[in-house]
């Protein structure tokens, strides 16, 4: 068993209004970074999870997506398992 | 005289209102505890706003997992009647007992004040003493109101006449083709993101959400036959 270092990514779906990235555009644009456009915002969440492979703690962690980590009508997510410590 | 269980998470905070809607509407209405497994009974289930378990991750998301949601789920399953308001209609939402989602407002803010619903569909067990097409004035107070739903469910509610209130002439919070409540298809669940509990008596500014509680005693009325007549421009139970 390993501890895999696991990061979920949650976005709003692309296709919904994300109003809480257009009031950070905004402020941005407010601030003189008038470069930048398409702001986006999210949940970073970064677990811990044990598994026997790094596969193991992909599927685990998608399955936490699936269930409550991310709603699947109003976002997608996306999950990046990291390094496996030796326990 | 049916009875009604309102639910009670961490964080509800509109359940004693809902309460003493329900028994105003003269229905034998309780609390049940979100950790208990069983509803006692109940013909009815209200699953009332606030902000369970802090809204944390999303509204609702965390509480459709509480030990009494299968009880609920087994309920509405079953065809009996459950209504969830403001972050009851969130659980709902997250429950998969109601298609769609809830989303932050689309103005960011957290809206508390009186908002105009049309109502759509008098066929459920929440509006049967509406008739079609009244405008209704109900507070709202939320932050995550915002309805969203994919175009071919949309689609679908709007053709089989799922979508129960509608805003007008203001959307409050960006929500799908003004959205303000829906039901599913066996129009048993019924969610709503207004507050008809917070204006169900004179003393309250207004009356126009009484019949969504007198409307759980009519509908289900078998013993008890409940007459609901309006006199003098208030709903009374004769």
């Amino acid at each position: 068993m390993s501890a895999f270092r696991v990061e979920v990514r949650v976005m709003p779906r692309a296709a919904l209004l994300d109003p809480q990235g257009q009031a950070v555009e905004h402020a941005l644009h407010a601030l003189g970074f008038g470069e930048v456009a398409q702001v986006r915002m999210g949940k970073h969440l970064v677990l811990e999870v044990k598994a026997a492979t790094r596969d193991e703690a992909l599927a685990r962690a998608r399955a936490m997506c699936d269930r409550l980590l991310a709603n699947p009508v109003t976002e997608d997510y996306d999950v990046v398992v990291g390094g496996g410590a030796a326990r | 005289m049916k009875r009604v269980a309102v639910i009670v998470f961490p964080g509800s905070n509109c359940d004693a209102d809902a309460l003493a809607a329900a028994r105003d509407a003269g229905s034998d209405a309780y609390f049940v505890w979100h950790r208990d497994t069983t509803l006692q009974g109940a013909d009815v289930v209200v699953l009332p706003g606030g902000f369970s378990y802090g809204d944390y991750l999303r509204s609702g998301a965390i509480a459709r997992f509480a030990p009494v949601m299968t009880a609920v789920a087994e309920h509405a399953r079953a065809g009996g009647s459950v209504l969830g308001i403001c972050n009851g209609f969130q659980i709902l939402c997250e429950a998969g007992l109601l298609p769609g989602g809830l989303m932050r407002n689309a103005r960011l803010r957290f809206l508390s004040c009186p908002a105009w619903v049309r109502v759509e569909q008098p066929d459920t067990p929440f509006t049967c003493l509406y008739e079609r097409g009244e405008v209704l004035e109900i507070p709202i107070a939320h932050g995550d109101g915002r309805y969203v739903v994919d175009a071919r469910t949309a689609a679908e509610l709007e053709a089989t006449g799922r979508v129960v209130w509608r805003y007008v002439r203001d959307n409050p919070n960006g929500s799908t083709n003004d959205i303000a409540g829906v039901t599913n298809t066996g129009h048993n669940v019924v969610g709503i993101m207004p507050h008809p509990e917070r204006r169900n008596a004179p003393a309250l500014g207004g009356q126009d959400g009484a019949r969504v509680f007198l409307s759980m005693e009519a509908r289900h009325a078998t013993q008890h036959a409940v007459d609901v007549r309006a006199r003098d421009g208030r709903h009374l139970r004769v």
